[in-house]
């Protein structure tokens, strides 16, 4: 993206944030590009929403600096920062009809005519679909026009930033997917840098243009969606997102490109794709993704293969999840049912003596 | 559902419809047989004639059966007139007061954290458990122009005031002000609860909500706070402004003798003049100047609500 010199358009700079004892935040670095996608991923309590909650100026932190624009935000008021909040709760005025909550903000922008106000109301209805509903009252609509509600008060005053708590955590899972991408499309259109707070791995990876794990109060990792999930930098990273099989193991030696570890649950030795922090000798963790595994009544060539039996099948239809039984583990594999037809057609049935290999490429190995 | 024979035989109980008939029904009856019919006596009673017999009215024979000379004069003599007057501006004096100390106590019970509210409002209801006259003997005496109170205040007002304003005492006692601020000290908890309890439901988000679109807290709280609390008010206003305004024990004991309050008139007109249709009259008067304007917001909230 072609951005001009100023350096990035947010930057967070060792923030820290305590409460009594407690430490929320823990000397957070981040740097967000104009126009992005940024998403903070983590479970409850990793301090995700405590950071957001800075950004729109609810919190100050402890310590450390945000920089927005430019400008150091530091003691600048909520109500004074170019930054708007879309809440987990929506936070609708119940007393006021749709087009009022629209255009709560712009009542504070001078040199705004009534006109005007009126104008933007409208164009901010319009991009949410929500002009037939212009003068009805919150609770006359549904939880999923709240939403929209929410988030056309929130860009009416073309914020620099929006930031979004959980923007789909209160929809239903129809309702989620097609929000999703209204949600990217109406990004794409405003050009508006969009702050996502979820938990929910799969939104993050699918709104997102870049991704930020978070637990206990610190960044885990940051990248592109593909990044975390298929390069993941840590244990953490590997088993919040996505389901991943797990295994101990000690480092033996290099290959180029592979290595070679030793893998007391897999029976032997296994190649691995090469990880630069590892040593020969080292313990470190195997990581390899269900879908990454792959399963055959024969033995199949090449190296990383191991023998066991179908204890379980769940058939969900697009794809199934094996769970094998190997002489020392129990390892997911995902299936895709490409080709349709009765049980017959499975690659293995419960109890079947299968074989199941994965290439080195996929597997991960993980120091931290 | 658990198939005990027990279970299903006191869920038929339960079950049973006239349980339902009963719980309507029971409030209703109470009002009708405590308050509706002893309404309609007092009506009754409104259109008589006043005569000298025990009790002292009658109806029919040598007078009128229905005579309305008691709500003629309720509406053309003036001492009926200037003492509504002075009820409903004292009772709005009182509940305006009342609002306006109310308001930020039951805000601030709303931002306390829990146990404190627990404690402060049990401050609120504190006074309830000491006898209501006993309060109001107490406020007689901080009034009294020879108490240590009136003293202060004397001497305040002296302090800040040119030599020839000087005063020996203030005259609060037997004053309309007097009626006011012992109204507001005794009814406060009535505005102050109901407040209260409409705040305490608003969602803090909301308030965030308005700052981060720019507010501030003033405008936070006129855009936001004021508005969703308007059902706490007119509740509070009411529950301080009904019973004010008939008041009877207080301008009785601090007010101004020659500026009764309705509360006074009625209770005058049945004793010591034994006018019942008269103090009837006046009564079902009050009545109806109490329950119109709630009967009015009633009206004009339920049609808010009917939009929904």
């Amino acid at each position: 993206m072609a951005v001009e010199e100023t350096g990035p358009f947010l930057r967070i700079e060792g923030v820290s944030k305590r409460f009594g004892t407690f430490q929320a935040v823990k000397d957070v670095n981040l740097t967000v590009e104009k126009g992005e996608i940024f998403s903070l991923l983590g479970g409850s309590g990793c301090g995700k929403t405590t950071l957001l909650r800075m950004l729109a100026g609810f919190e100050e932190p402890s310590e450390g600096r945000i920089f927005l624009d430019g400008r150091d935000m530091a003691g600048v008021p909520p109500w004074e920062r170019p930054v708007h909040m879309m809440f987990q709760s929506y936070a609708i005025f119940p007393h006021m009809t749709v087009a009022a909550n629209v255009g709560y903000g712009l009542k504070h922008e001078k040199g705004l005519s009534k006109a005007d106000r009126a104008a933007r109301v409208a164009e901010m209805l319009d991009l949410v679909q929500l002009t037939q509903f212009a003068h009805r009252k919150p609770h006359q609509i549904s939880g999923g026009q709240r939403q929209r509600v929410a988030l056309a008060r929130a860009l009416a005053r073309q914020p620099k930033l929006l930031l979004l708590d959980e923007p789909l955590a209160a929809l239903d899972k129809k309702l989620r997917e097609h929000t999703q991408f209204e949600l990217m499309s109406i990004q794409q259109r405003t050009g508006v840098t969009f702050i996502v707070v979820t938990h929910d791995q799969e939104e993050a990876m699918t709104l997102s243009d870049r991704i930020a794990v978070m637990d206990k109060g610190q960044v885990k990792q940051v990248g592109t969606p593909t990044e975390v999930y298929e390069f993941p930098a840590s244990r953490f990273v590997a088993g919040f997102i996505g389901s991943v099989n797990s295994f101990e193991a000690t480092v033996v030696a290099r290959e180029a490109p592979w290595l070679r570890l030793h893998v007391p649950a897999l029976g032997g030795d296994v190649l691995a794709r090469d990880s630069a922090a590892a040593t020969p000798g080292q313990p470190v963790s195997l990581a390899i993704r269900p879908e990454k595994m792959r399963i055959a009544k024969d033995r199949p060539e090449g190296p990383n293969a191991v023998a066991g039996h179908v204890k379980d099948l769940a058939y969900f239809g697009k794809d199934s999840l094996y769970r094998i039984a190997l002489p020392q583990a129990l390892v997911q594999a995902h299936a895709v049912n490409a080709r349709r037809g009765d049980e017959g057609a499975r690659v293995a049935d419960w109890d079947d003596e299968v074989w199941v290999s994965f290439d080195p490429s996929a597997a991960i190995v993980l120091v931290a | 559902m658990d198939p005990d024979m027990n279970t299903g035989r006191f869920q038929r109980w339960f079950d049973l419809k006239g349980w339902t008939a009963l719980l309507i029904g029971a409030p209703y009856g109470w009002l009708v047989i405590w308050f509706l019919l002893p309404f309609l006596i007092v009506v009754a009673m409104s259109v008589a004639t006043n005569t000298p017999t025990a009790p002292p009215f009658s109806f029919g024979g040598d007078h009128a059966w229905i005579n309305w000379s008691s709500y003629h004069r309720v509406l053309t003599d003036s001492l009926y007139l200037r003492a509504f007057l002075t009820s409903v501006v004292n009772a709005a004096f009182a509940a305006f007061l009342c609002l306006l100390i109310g308001y930020p106590m039951a805000l601030g019970l709303t931002r306390v954290s829990k146990s404190w509210r627990n404690i402060l409002l049990m401050l609120v209801i504190l006074p309830f458990w000491t006898s209501f006259l006993l309060r109001v003997y107490a406020w007689m005496g901080l009034m009294g122009k020879n108490s240590w109170f009136n003293g202060l205040l004397t001497d305040a007002w002296n302090f800040l005031v040119p030599v020839d304003w000087a005063i020996r005492f203030v005259p609060m006692m037997n004053t309309n002000f007097a009626v006011v601020l012992v109204m507001v000290y005794t009814y406060l908890p009535f505005m102050i609860l109901p407040l209260y309890a409409s705040l305490e439901r608003l969602d803090p988000t909301l308030d965030e909500a308005a700052m981060d679109l720019g507010s501030r807290p003033y405008q936070v709280f006129l855009d936001v706070t004021l508005p969703q609390s308007v059902p706490g008010i007119v509740a509070g206003g009411m529950l301080v402004f009904i019973p004010a305004a008939g008041e009877l024990v207080i301008p009785s004991l601090v007010g101004n003798a020659s500026q009764p309050m309705i509360g006074k008139i009625i209770a005058d007109e049945f004793g010591q003049a034994r006018d019942w249709p008269m103090a009837s009259a006046v009564a079902v008067a009050l009545l109806i100047l109490m329950v119109l304007p709630t009967m009015i917001y009633s009206h004009y909230q339920a049609r808010a609500e009917g939009t929904k």
